[in-house]
This record gives structure tokens, C-alpha cells and sequence, in this order.
């Protein structure tokens, strides 16, 4: 089943707290992943490892580059479920 | 006309390392001792990392004098004499020449002549490569004892600007013996490669481009660490699962789980991934040694049974994994 906007955000909020103990509630549109959260390269695939298997989607390694914000990974996931 | 039989050898039915032996690189290189070239810091190191300090060796001492070393206390911890070793096989990326071997000077220095002597080009997983042929070639009967080293000096490759993986990187070789035993010491080895991932960790550039450039640098290593990570640690988890699987065991009958040393993060996601017991002990050498490629799993079980002589006689599961991509993983009972 296909997830809406929202609930792509905040199950990728809860991800990245798991990961990193970043607050969920810092995890939002218009953050940068690096810049604004402090996340490095190896938390960030450990997250997409994790939100391809909450979201059922396939997020390949060249991909994973161009998912600098928080928007890029919640735009890319929505698409890719559909 | 009939013609004769032919003999065809027959070994023991069974094996297992006899003993394992290491040698470090004699430098002890902080994080500050690097982190200028790369703009960077002990903090940034060890937080993606888990390094602290790695070893490396001085300019006059080669892998093949760590090698040497190494398997000269394996030998002799093993209580066999070096006449009696039938190969020489040693795992390594960082031989100073693309021939001869590495294998066929150590062979002759360690007086293990004149016994089979080869290199594998296996990069990390090479050393779980070379316990797969070694446990081969002693049930076929093609040696009664085979010595395996790991041996690097990945510092000779490693070029101090570089922030992919240089910082990572130690010097050193650890070694074992495989022979005969009476009951199963190494299980099945699960092995393979994914050359789709060939360019995702190796050299920066073919020696032939060195050559028609020499004012360029010289080929030093490199990679994409966030492939190598995902790879390293989902996609191994299901080959040491599928060791555990086919040597018919389950992480709880682990006495301690001896990862290659690629990378703190890697190796803690890792045993999260494979759900490794906390009763296991996990090896952690990289804190110290740094990533040593092919020798980082027979260093790190020479430190696990120096810190943890109990663990003797218990089973533990190695897996390689590296540039290629490569792998190999077995269960075996610990010297």
C-alpha cells in the first residue's frame, strides 16, 4: 500500500532517530541530511537500507547521493512506491 | 592393451588451523599523524571509523619481512618442522612486484623448501580464499601442511590526501597452519564475487597510465565507501549466515565472530545484522591495527586468542570481503 507524503516523512523521522538519536521532530522539509542534521555517509545508508524495507522500495547506491534533503528522500520514496 | 591405474592422492578427511601467528607494522600511527592532508580530525576519524591508531611499517621493512615473521611463530607454535609444509599460499595486494610471488620468497626464507608457493590476488577476502584452497589441498592430499598468510603494507598504496580510505588503512600479516585433524575444523567455504561492483574499490588508475605519465602519481588505492558499506554489511550477512547454514551451527554455538577489519561501523551494523550473541566475542583489532586487508582476520584472531586463550578449541566464523567484490566465509575451530 501505497504511503502518503506525511506518513513517508515521519516514518523516515523515526528512522533517522533510531539511527542517529537526531529528535524526529528536527526532521523536517527543507533540512539537509549532512548540513543540518549532522548525518554522516554511513548513517545515511544505514537509513536507506531501513526506509527500503519500511517503504518497500528499491533506492539504488547511485541514488543515494542525490538525496541531499530531507524533501529529496521523501519525493524519491512516494515516487518509487508508485 | 590395458593400461595401469593411475595413483591419484588421498589426504585427511579432515582439517583444521594448527596455529596462527602475526607481526605488526612497528609504527604506531595516530589519527593526528593523518588527519592534516585530508582536513580532518581524531574526532571525524574515529567517529566514521572506530580507529584510534593503526600500525605501519618503516620504510625498511617490507610485508614480505611481516609475512616472514608472522609464519614463523605459526609454524612454530604448530610444533611441525618448515620441511614439512607442502605450500606456501599468501594473500596479498601489496606485493612490491607483479613477479615473482611474494609466497616464493617467504617460502625460501621461512625454510619451507621446497614447498608449492603462490599469491592470491583476493584483496580482503583473500586470506579466507587461501583457507579454502589450503583445507582443499590438505583433504586431497596434495600437502600434508599448508601455511596461509594475510600480508600488507598498504601504506606503500595509501596516498595521505585522500578522504575515501587511505586514513583507514595498517600494515601488517598474520599467518596460520592448516593440517590433518581427527574431526572437523573448517567447514564449507561460502564464496564468490559480484564483478558488477569491479570499479567500487581498487586502484585509482592502471599502472600503464603511471607509466605514460611519469610526472602523475602513482596508483594508490580508493573507493566508494557508501556501496562498499551497504554490501559489506547487508549483503555479507547473508553469505556468513549461509556459513553458519552449511556448517550446520547457529551464532549462539559461536565462540567469537572475526570479521575482516574494514571499518568499526561496518563491523558493529554487521553483528546487529547477523543478531551475533552478546555471549560471542566479536574481534574489534582494527581499533588499533587499522584496516590491514588480507591479514586484518588472522591478526584479528591471533589478538582474540591472545586476549581470550578460553576461546581455544571453540568455533568461529571468518568472512573476507573486498575488492572485486570478493568473499569467503567458514566456520573454524580456533587454534
Amino acid at each position: 500500500m501505497a504511503h502518503s507524503k506525511d506518513e513517508v516523512l515521519a516514518g523516515l523521522a523515526a528512522l533517522v532517530n533510531d539511527e542517529t538519536g537526531v529528535p524526529v521532530e528536527n526532521v523536517v522539509f527543507g533540512k539537509s541530511f549532512a548540513d543540518d542534521l549532522d548525518i554522516d555517509s554511513i548513517s545515511m545508508m544505514t537509513i536507506v537500507v531501513n526506509a527500503e524495507e519500511e517503504f518497500g522500495v528499491k533506492i539504488p547506491d547511485d541514488k543515494v547521493s542525490e538525496l541531499v534533503t530531507v524533501d529529496d528522500a521523501v519525493d524519491y520514496i512516494v515516487s518509487a512506491q508508485s | 592393451m590395458t593400461q595401469p591405474a593411475l595413483r591419484q592422492s588421498v589426504g585427511s578427511p579432515f582439517t583444521r588451523i594448527l596455529a596462527v601467528g602475526a607481526a605488526r607494522g612497528d609504527l604506531v600511527v595516530t589519527n593526528d599523524d593523518i588527519a592534516g592532508p585530508i582536513d580532518s580530525s581524531d574526532e571525524w576519524i574515529r567517529q566514521r571509523t572506530g580507529v584510534i591508531t593503526r600500525t605501519r611499517a618503516s620504510q625498511t621493512l617490507s610485508a614480505a619481512d611481516l609475512a616472514t615473521a608472522a609464519a614463523t611463530e605459526a609454524i612454530t607454535k604448530a610444533g611441525i618442522s618448515p620441511s614439512e609444509v607442502g605450500a606456501v599460499i599468501i594473500a596479498t595486494i601489496s606485493n612490491t612486484v607483479q613477479t615473482p610471488s611474494m609466497a616464493a620468497l617467504v617460502a625460501d626464507r621461512i625454510g619451507a623448501t621446497p614447498a608449492a608457493a603462490y599469491d592470491i590476488s583476493a584483496a580482503c577476502a583473500g586470506f579466507c580464499y587461501g583457507i579454502a584452497q589450503a583445507d582443499a589441498l590438505v583433504r586431497s592430499g596434495a600437502a600434508r601442511y599448508v601455511v596461509v598468510v594475510g600480508a600488507e603494507k598498504l601504506s606503500d598504496i595509501a596516498k595521505p590526501t585522500d578522504r575515501t580510505i587511505s586514513f583507514l588503512l595498517g600494515d601488517g600479516a598474520g599467518a596460520v597452519v592448516i593440517g590433518p585433524a581427527d574431526e572437523p575444523g573448517i567447514s564449507s567455504t561460502v564464496w564468490g564475487s559480484d564483478g558488477g561492483k569491479w570499479d567500487s574499490v581498487g586502484m585509482d588508475r592502471p599502472l600503464r597510465e603511471a607509466f605514460d605519465d611519469p610526472e602523475g602519481e602513482y596508483p594508490t588505492l580508493r573507493q566508494d565507501g557508501q556501496t562498499v558499506f551497504r554490501w559489506a554489511v547487508w549483503e555479507m550477512a547473508k553469505v556468513a549466515q549461509q556459513a553458519l547454514d552449511d556448517a550446520g551451527i547457529t551464532s549462539s554455538d559461536l565462540a567469537a565472530f572475526i570479521p575482516h577489519q574494514a571499518n568499526m561501523r561496518i563491523i558493529n551494523e554487521f553483528a546487529k545484522q547477523l543478531a551475533v550473541p552478546e555471549s560471542v566475542v566479536i574481534a574489534r583489532d582494527i581499533e588499533t591495527t587499522g584496516n590491514t586487508s588480507a591479514a586484518s582476520v588472522p591478526l584479528a584472531m591471533h589478538r582474540v586468542l591472545e586476549e581470550h586463550p578460553e576461546l581455544s578449541g571453540g568455533y568461529a566464523l571468518i568472512i573476507g570481503f573486498g575488492a572485486g567484490l570478493v568473499y569467503a566465509a567458514q566456520i573454524v575451530r580456533l587454534p
